[in-house]
């Protein structure tokens, strides 16, 4: 057992995850249609009704469309990282997850590969989304668009994370519809990805907190500020925590002796 | 056939809740010995399995892969041992090349390394020519000779296939036997083969018969024969397992 193993089985499950990916072109094609519905026809439609305040890291009055942008990266990986989790449940109820658990390496190291594999499709699409906006003149500084890659890595991650954990609880596909409800929607609805916190802290102080706190808030605000060449470290740490947390859980949940496999049956 | 003793389980028990699914499993397999582990449906085969592979933790009792306690020492002991499971876990979008590949990069191979064995198993099997076409395009008699090929390209000492032969015509059900058969006599292989259809069983394999969680009869052919006083192996399935259906 040596770093090589590690090193090549890594990119065994990095490269498998992205050739899917790229061979997958409906899954390529939808992943992009959503954000992309949501910059072209829901913040246009919004522009007119939403007035923006001058807020940082904006130095001037900007478009809805420039505000929302950032959120609806975080959307990609958040759909991204529930798309992995719907796939990890699939592949242990159809049984490929066992390959990958039967193989000789710790199990910690099996779910990060995992983790990582997932980010990096989340941000081939994030480049992608950014690359279609810009052509369209939703555009950010050049250098942001460096800044935001180590954003990205994180909040892609922490996102991923949180699908992994999910993953280790649900015991059946069916189950994954309520992930949708409980979690993605209130998860992006309740955040800064649509409005600003002064926006929500108007309508409701309840709900300018739930915001606050969502991690996914934190992520999106990570991703705002690097996108303009800042760096939010309270962002940071609380993205970073999250991540770092989840992914915890994760592994007690996948841990044969601790985590929900523990618990459930079999048949046999 | 030699004396090694490849896979020791050891007062194995495990339950689900409070549902025991293996009640004091003791039995261990040789190397260059096929073992065929008969049980009916809900005998606890695939729960056996699972703690072999430590897809769950052993609570009570011990398992040994090549002298490698599963829940102590597991990457050692995985490292030794090769799985054929009862659903497929092939991946249905990937070539068959691609799906070795993965699986030969999970076990650390180099490409150069991986690809020599690729060929050289799937010469074995006679699908070296089908390497580029996808997993979906195979029928299930392929399809499961590719997943031999698979359990076999890390080299294992000790090979578990669960029903790996559920749902195949009759000459892809002997081909798969004989093959099976032929790794343990020849490569010294260990077999576990998990099984509820008679006519897999060749005359000098070992039997292991598991019923509701039980070991009923461990021995040769011959001796469960003689255990149970029948001229038939069916008869003997019968009789241990009071009547009820494989």
């Amino acid at each position: 057992m040596n770093i090589l193993h590690y090193w090549r089985a890594m990119w065994g499950i990095v490269g498998r995850e992205l050739w899917r990916f790229v061979t997958q072109r409906e899954r390529f094609i939808s992943a992009l249609v959503r954000p992309l519905i949501w910059l072209f026809v829901f913040a246009a439609g919004f522009r007119a009704a939403l007035g923006l305040a001058i807020t940082p890291p904006y130095e001037t009055y900007i478009l809805y469309e420039v505000y929302i942008t950032p959120g609806l990266l975080g959307m990609i990986q958040l759909f991204n990282g529930m798309q992995s989790s719907l796939s990890m449940v699939y592949d242990r109820e159809m049984g490929s997850m066992r390959i990958l658990l039967v193989s000789p390496l710790p199990r910690w190291f099996l779910l990060l590969s995992k983790l990582l594999a997932g980010t990096g499709v989340s941000i081939v699409q994030a480049y992608v989304f950014l690359g279609i906006a810009r052509a369209y003149e939703i555009e950010a500084p050049w250098q942001g668009y460096l800044w935001v890659l180590p954003a990205l890595v994180l909040s892609g991650l922490m996102l991923g994370a949180l699908g992994l954990l999910l993953s280790s609880f649900i015991k059946q596909l069916e189950n994954f519809a309520g992930v949708m409800n409980f979690v993605i929607f209130p998860m992006f609805f309740m955040s800064t990805a649509l409005y600003p916190l002064w926006k929500l802290q108007e309508s409701s102080e309840l709900l300018k907190n739930l915001a606050q706190y969502n991690p996914f808030s934190q992520a999106v605000e990570l991703i705002r500020f690097a996108l303009y060449g800042q760096f939010n470290q309270a962002a940071f740490i609380y993205t970073l925590s999250a991540f770092t947390i989840f992914m915890a859980a994760a592994i007690v949940g996948y841990n044969p002796s601790k985590g929900m496999m523990a618990r459930k049956g079999g048949a046999g | 056939m030699s004396e090694k003793i490849a896979l020791s389980i050891d007062d194995l028990s495990f339950s689900y809740g409070g549902k025991k699914a293996l009640d004091n499993v003791t039995f261990n397999i040789r190397s260059g010995e096929c073992t065929i582990l008969l049980g009916p449906n809900g005998a606890g085969k695939s729960t056996l399995f699972a703690l072999i592979t430590h897809l769950y933790d052993t609570h009570q009792g011990r398992i040994e892969l090549c002298g490698y306690d599963v829940k102590k020492q597991t990457r050692n002991a995985l490292a030794k041992l090769g799985v054929v499971f009862q659903q497929t876990t092939l991946d249905m979008d990937l070539s068959v090349v691609q799906n070795l590949r993965y699986h030969a990069a999970l076990h650390g191979m180099s490409g150069k390394l991986a690809m020599q064995r690729i060929q050289k198993e799937l010469e074995q099997l006679n699908m070296f020519d089908r390497r580029f076409e996808r997993v979906r395009q195979l029928n299930g008699g392929h399809r499961r000779r590719v997943e031999i090929a698979r359990a076999l390209l890390h080299k294992p000492e000790v090979l578990l296939l669960d029903e790996p032969t559920v749902g195949l015509d009759v000459p892809s059900r002997q081909s798969i036997v004989d093959y099976v058969h032929h790794l343990a006599a020849n490569e010294n292989m260990a077999v576990l083969w998990a099984s509820h259809l008679i006519d897999e069983i060749y005359p000098n394999d070992h039997l292991v018969v598991l019923h509701k969680g039980q070991v009923k009869a461990n021995g040769t052919v011959d001796e469960v024969l003689q255990l149970t006083n029948s001229p038939l192996i069916k008869d003997a399935f019968y009789q241990l397992t009071q009547g009820e259906q494989a």
